[in-house]
């Protein structure tokens, strides 16, 4: 008589890998056609005509879209910073304390994730043409400033939602060891809490980073003619034609991103993916 | 007791309309290993949290050393803890745990690495101090809790619980190396723990704790063989408690007479006690002694009669190994407990329905007044 399988004997099973194989199909066809045809020598990019690195060049040639790609980029990495503290302490703040408003100041953490875009955007249009109108003519990086808010109104509730969550498994024990062992508040945020947090912290900012740099419909409704970023760039490339140009920036974006979420993951170091709970492994 | 390094002054704390500790005095002297015994939500813990600064009395003082401490924050006090939990720095190296302390006292680095390395080699952790605390057995962690507090050479080492994480053998081991190096570096221990066992084998002065209150503070042994009420009779330890009144009251003797026993029983006591006045008496199990009877004859009772003996029927024998729990029955209907220890096999034998006698020596009642 077999043995019946373990848990990891199932992969043997045919379905089971053809489920993965589709799976995978699924998830990196696309990207990697994508890739392969931004090497294609055919303006019209339908049929594989060799191989070439033209449009590369032309790429990093257009200057257009390079000032979009930087746009991006900076609008990026000055909101994931500023939504990183902001959301930290906002978490910190629904965690540690108990004030009048609390559940609402909850339930409105939650909205920009729920509410949908197209309705933030409009939302966004309103409020920078009504109540506070941008100078999108300002000089660079300043006339980004109107897109900048709005990416860190909805990616800081997001840093909060997944900060908060990491702080939920925090031992209050191990802040009472610190100041019994002679540490101040500031000691215990720097050298206990923040530790804890890190895990949080790292995954919130990549969140924040990855959802600002793609954003499409909040960005769209919140740029000027001068102030475009990079997906709405290649949605104006493609209303014409999908060249392999596209292609090119494309996989130039994807490299960049992939880049710095395993360097992100490189920070985070061998110690802290796996933080064991408390109570755990207490058996010798 | 040498002079008293801590001193609670009618401390008492609640939590809303909670008490949790109630007009508490109580003094510990250098050098003890002073034990809190109670059962769990007696306000022990709350007491050691009080002394720690962790929570701050609603009433009375707590005085380190003649300094009113009960303002003063957990970083400012020279006492230091080991957690339940142990609370070890999941991100730091075993070393960098123990240092913690040392480094937020500005110690240098040279004498903080020789103090780190003095501690990790008194609590038997010489040369894992490169370790992660994911790399500790249980056991482990304990003592890097233990050497993180000591290291700082707090006046008095507080311990929450120390031992209740750890399997019973490894429980057993600890008990004896705790007391160990208690000695070894001469601080003052103040310990928390439900367990009357680890209470009566560690500290050398025990307070029982019930309901916010101190029932009782002594010696293990005065605890356990002079217990002040029933409740500390019956927490600590197996007990037969027989309610009874004073008869007769004669120079240190006082006579008691209870409802479920055959004779008034004698016991030596200086309490102040008056006729009619309604006490009671307590016999461990373990005083009480087992032989056989034949029918109601009175002189088929060995060694001792009545007063110091009852007759009696077995309902239940369990075996123990080491000794047999006999639960007797007495002509009132009263069921008791009787411990009787295995010298050899027929000692095992006990049939339900046997009529037996229950002896006991002179000094082995107890009286209680409350």
């Amino acid at each position: 008589m077999r043995a019946p399988p373990g848990p990891l004997d199932y992969l043997r099973r045919w379905p089971l890998r053809a489920w993965l194989a589709a799976t995978a199909v699924f998830l990196y066809a696309p990207l990697i056609t994508l890739m392969a045809f931004s090497f294609n020598d055919s303006k019209r990019n339908i049929v594989w005509r060799g191989f070439t690195l033209k449009y590369y060049a032309l790429t990093f040639a257009d200057a257009d879209l390079i000032q979009a790609f930087v746009n991006s980029l900076t609008i990026a990495l000055v909101s994931t910073v500023v939504s990183l503290v902001l959301g930290a302490m906002t978490a910190l703040l629904l965690w540690r304390f108990r004030f009048p408003g609390k559940p609402a100041l909850e339930g409105a953490l939650g909205l920009p994730i729920v509410v949908p875009e197209i309705c933030m955007g409009v939302a966004m249009l309103v409020f920078f043409t009504e109540v506070l109108p941008w100078p999108t003519e300002a000089p660079w990086p300043l006339n980004l400033g109107s897109i900048i808010i709005s990416h860190i109104s909805f990616s800081f509730s997001f840093v909060a939602v997944v900060v908060r969550g990491r702080l939920a498994s925090f031992d209050r024990s191990l802040e009472e060891a610190a100041r019994d062992l002679g540490a101040g508040e500031w000691r215990i945020f720097r050298e206990v809490l923040v530790p804890h947090m890190q895990p949080g912290l790292i995954a919130g900012a990549l969140l924040a980073f990855t959802l600002s740099l793609d954003d499409f419909v909040i960005t769209f409704f919140t740029s000027g003619p001068d102030t475009t970023t990079f997906p709405i760039k290649v949605y104006s490339m493609v209303r014409f034609s999908v060249t392999p140009e596209v292609n090119a920036a494309s996989t130039l974006l994807i490299v960049i991103t992939v880049a710095l979420t395993a360097l992100a993951l490189w920070l985070q170091g061998p110690g802290v993916t796996q933080t064991p709970q408390a109570g755990e492994g207490l058996l010798p | 007791m040498n002079g008293p390094i801590i001193r609670f002054e009618g401390v008492g704390k609640a939590f809303g309309r909670t008490v949790a500790v109630d007009d508490v005095t109580l003094e510990v002297g250098e050098g003890e290993f002073f034990c809190l015994l109670g059962p769990s939500g007696c306000g022990k813990t709350t007491l050691l949290r009080m002394l720690a600064g962790f929570e701050t009395p609603t009433s009375g003082r707590i005085l380190i050393d003649d300094a009113d401490v009960s303002l003063t924050p957990p970083n400012k006090r020279p006492v230091n803890m080991v957690f339940q939990s142990y609370a070890i720095f999941p991100h730091m190296s075993v070393a960098e745990n123990v240092a913690f302390g040392l480094r937020i006292d500005r110690v240098s680095a040279p004498e903080r690495r020789r103090r780190v390395e003095e501690a990790l080699a008194l609590v038997k952790l010489e040369g894992l101090g490169g370790r992660r605390p994911d790399q500790l057995s249980g056991g482990q962690r304990q003592r890097v809790a233990l050497a993180r507090a000591l290291v700082k050479r707090p006046r008095v080492l507080l311990l929450d619980e120390p031992l209740s994480a750890l399997d019973a053998k490894l429980r057993e081991a600890m008990r004896a190396e705790l007391a160990q190096l208690q000695a070894s570096v001469g601080i003052t221990f103040l310990m928390v723990t439900h367990d009357q066992e680890e209470a009566l084998a560690m500290a050398s002065r025990c307070a029982v704790m019930d309901e916010g209150r101190l029932e009782q503070v002594a010696p293990p042994a005065d605890i356990y063989e002079r217990p002040a009420s029933r409740f500390v009779a019956d927490f600590i330890g197996q007990v037969n408690l027989f309610e009874g009144v004073v008869v007769e009251t004669q120079g240190g003797r006082i006579r008691v007479q209870s409802a479920d026993l055959p004779a008034p029983v004698d016991v030596s006591s200086e309490a102040e006690v008056h006729t009619d006045q309604t006490v009671w008496i307590a016999l461990r199990p373990e005083v009480i002694e087992l032989w056989p009877r034949d029918g109601d004859d009175e002189a088929s009772a060995p060694r001792a009669a009545p007063p110091r003996a009852a007759p009696a029927v077995v309902r239940r024998a369990t075996y123990l190994g080491m000794a047999s729990v006999v639960e007797v029955e007495l002509p009132s209907g009263r069921l008791i407990r009787a411990q009787h220890p295995n010298r050899g096999r027929r000692d095992t034998d006990f049939r339900p329905d046997e009529p037996i006698w229950l002896t006991w020596e002179p000094g082995a009642p107890c009286l209680l007044l409350r």
